[in-house]
């Protein structure tokens, strides 16, 4: 285990370059380059907005609505794109794995790494929003790289174990959009964890982007950290991840052989 | 001298059919309903490799044959860590770098520049060696106006350049290449043999596969033959190149039955061919030899009565149709008096077949040396394949570009006034 460790350590500038290959893929003769980052997030908060925070009149927790659904939509953008990708890194690098050795972590990782840059194109507009509604965040901003760490945790442990089963069963292929769409709802994104009657508060909170994404607005916009669910999601994101790390390990030797 | 690699009773093994079909969750579902109420079905399992063992040492260059499906690849994907053996240990020393595609992850999008970092990161270079050798790889491509173009424009040449010149700069201890050097044009192919040639001289291991007899002939001090998985012979490079090329012989082609072909054949039938056999310097049928080999031609036939004065000659004909010899016992003067009925064979012993590779066509005659009447006459007999060597003894590879035939030559330049301007 910790050689394995000290040789993904070694090959590091491998991750790095595979982080930048993707970063600079994505964006390459696209009119709008890196805008997307900012666009796709910034028109389903508009969306939520109107439809959810207007229409439907959901509470936002005394924080105005866009900036609210914003800062979920921010984390949640970063999970859902990059887990996708994350999930499909070994399959559309099967060119890379049946050609060279380097370790296979480095695919799934460089996948994950790659979207922190529309994470951080996209916090910039946060900021914007949080001076033009007068949030004046206390110290609890410094906790905030706390959940974006977590949430990369997260994509790691669950893409890892997609990543790894995709190599044998393309139906994963199919199961992420699925999982992305029902996260959308099953997460306080739209709504605060305090819409949901008390009773079924401790099964939302199961799903670790709830404690993520509760305690990311909480030290945002200076709200209280509801600590027992912060916890509980950071004890499925270490099932996840130790789950995804373990069926990766235990599979990569054939992944040559079967992709 | 150190060992540098160490190969340990290798084997590996795939499961047939099993791949395929079960990639679906689905499948493995209703296999394991199905499981209870089934036989088992057995597995189909093929053997990639069995038992390979062999010790390379430092600096050696080594060169692996064997034909396609031997398990060469398996090997070299073995040795290079993609793949994992079934049973059987590798041990090797220092930095391998394994060359088994050239440009392991360009991306068609990013620039010359780009892939130069991304692939010889991917390849096992730390960004400062490729900044420190960056002119050198694109000098040696010879790409330097369009190294800051998306390699999406480059051609297919342009690509392979660029790939092999980062590898080239690699600098491992023990070097894996895969059949690199049949694509790409002659001077580049010489580029590359050269490059590799001072990794040799730079106390590199190498372990090379290739088709083209004449680079592992050239390059390899070793060679290695792999067959049906398992090591057939390791030994120096022209003993297993001897071998490996006499292999090729099979019951189709290095003796051609012509008893009951009917074909492209004509004459009056006294005496027929029966057999035609193309054979080694030692005796042992062949079905391909290699430019400058010697080889017999030994035609059988069977006479139904006696014929008197009988010539028999072969002609050898182009692909394309032109007629490069004619040889006949008749142009010797050879007089056979007298052919009795029965079977019997008559033998042209080459030298040297001054042939360039490809594919020749042999037909054959028995006619009468008195009159003008022929016995037997078959077009195109057999096909006569001519495999690629080193004939003037450089790693150049001389193929059928360079024509039919070849003579045994020297250039001298004693004539050149070269010394150096004032």
């Amino acid at each position: 285990m910790g050689e394995r460790f000290s040789e993904v350590w070694r090959s590091r500038e491998i991750l790095y370059f595979l982080a930048w290959r993707d970063v600079k893929v994505r964006y390459k003769q696209a009119a709008l380059g890196v805008g997307w980052a900012v666009i796709q997030p910034l028109f389903t908060m508009i969306t939520f907005t109107l439809f959810f925070g207007k229409l439907a009149g959901i509470p936002s927790s005394g924080v105005p609505y866009p900036l609210f659904s914003y800062s979920a939509l921010l984390l949640w953008t970063y999970f859902s794109v990059t887990l996708s990708q994350v999930g499909n890194s070994l399959v559309a690098n099967s060119n890379l794995i049946t050609k060279i050795y380097f370790p296979r972590m480095l695919l799934p990782a460089a996948a994950a790494l790659g979207g922190i840059l529309d994470l951080l194109v996209g916090s910039v507009l946060l900021i914007g929003m949080m001076f033009y509604y007068h949030v004046t965040p206390g110290w609890s901003l410094l906790l905030t790289p706390l959940f974006v760490g977590q949430t990369v945790l997260l994509v790691m442990g669950t893409g890892m174990l997609l990543a790894s089963l995709n190599v044998r069963y393309r139906d994963v292929k199919y199961t992420i959009p699925f999982i992305v769409q029902i996260g959308l709802f099953v997460t306080p994104i739209i709504y605060p964890v305090t819409f949901i009657p008390k009773k079924y508060t401790t099964l939302l909170a199961l799903n670790p982007l709830t404690g993520i994404v509760e305690g990311f607005r909480a030290c945002l916009f200076g709200g209280t950290i509801d600590w027992s669910i912060v916890g509980l999601s950071w004890v499925v994101t270490l099932f996840f991840l130790a789950l995804g790390g373990l069926h990766f390990s235990r599979t990569e030797r054939v992944f040559a052989d079967i992709v | 001298m150190a060992e540098s690699v160490t190969v340990d009773n290798l084997s590996k093994c795939y499961e047939l059919g099993r791949l395929q079909n079960e990639t679906q969750l689905r499948d493995q579902l209703v296999n394991l309903v199905r499981a209870p109420f089934r036989k088992r079905r057995p597995k189909e399992i093929l053997w990639a490799l069995r038992n390979v063992s062999f010790r390379v040492n430092e600096g050696e260059v080594v060169g692996i044959v064997g034909r396609n499906g031997a398990g060469k690849s398996t090997l070299l994907k073995i040795l290079s860590k993609i793949t994992y053996p079934t049973s059987g240990t590798v041990r090797a020393r220092g930095r391998i770098a394994s060359m088994l595609e050239v440009g392991t992850g360009f991306h068609e999008e990013l620039t010359g520049r780009e892939n130069v970092y991304l692939n010889a990161s991917i390849i096992g270079m730390k960004k400062r060696e490729v900044d420190a050798k960056f002119d050198q790889i694109v000098t040696f491509a010879g790409v330097e106006r369009f190294i800051d173009t998306p390699i999406k424009r480059y051609s297919s040449g342009m690509r392979m350049r660029l790939g092999f010149a980062v590898a080239a700069h690699l600098e491992p201890d023990v070097l894996i290449v895969d059949e690199v050097l049949a694509v790409g044009d002659a001077v580049f192919q010489k580029k590359c043999i050269t490059a590799m040639q001072d990794m040799r001289g730079g106390g590199r291991t190498v372990l090379f596969v290739s088709h083209n007899m004449s680079a592992v002939e050239n390059l390899c001090s070793r060679g290695i033959w792999i067959a049906n998985g398992q090591v057939r012979l390791d030994a120096s490079t022209h003993e297993v190149i001897e071998a490996y090329m006499g292999s090729f012989t099979s019951s189709e082609g290095a003796s051609n039955d012509l008893a009951r072909l009917e074909d492209g054949r004509r004459g009056s039938g006294e005496v027929r061919f029966t057999r035609v056999e193309l054979l080694s310097k030692g005796g042992e049928l062949q079905t391909v030899t290699r430019s400058g080999k010697a080889v017999t031609i030994r035609l059988h036939y069977h006479a139904t009565e006696a014929v008197e004065r009988p010539s028999f000659g072969i002609k050898i004909i182009s692909e394309m149709g032109t007629l490069i010899t004619d040889s006949s016992t008749w142009l010797h003067n050879l007089d056979i008096p007298r052919v009795n009925p029965g079977d019997g064979h008559v033998d042209l012993e080459i030298d040297m077949l001054n042939l360039l590779p490809g594919r020749y066509s042999l037909s054959l005659w028995v006619d009468s040396a008195l009159k003008h009447h022929n016995y037997d006459v078959i077009e195109h007999a057999m096909s006569l394949d001519i495999e690629e060597a080193a004939i003037y003894n450089t790693s150049r590879r001389i193929d059928s570009r360079y024509g039919l035939v070849f003579f045994p030559q020297r250039w001298r330049l004693e004539g050149i006034d070269g010394t150096a301007p004032e």
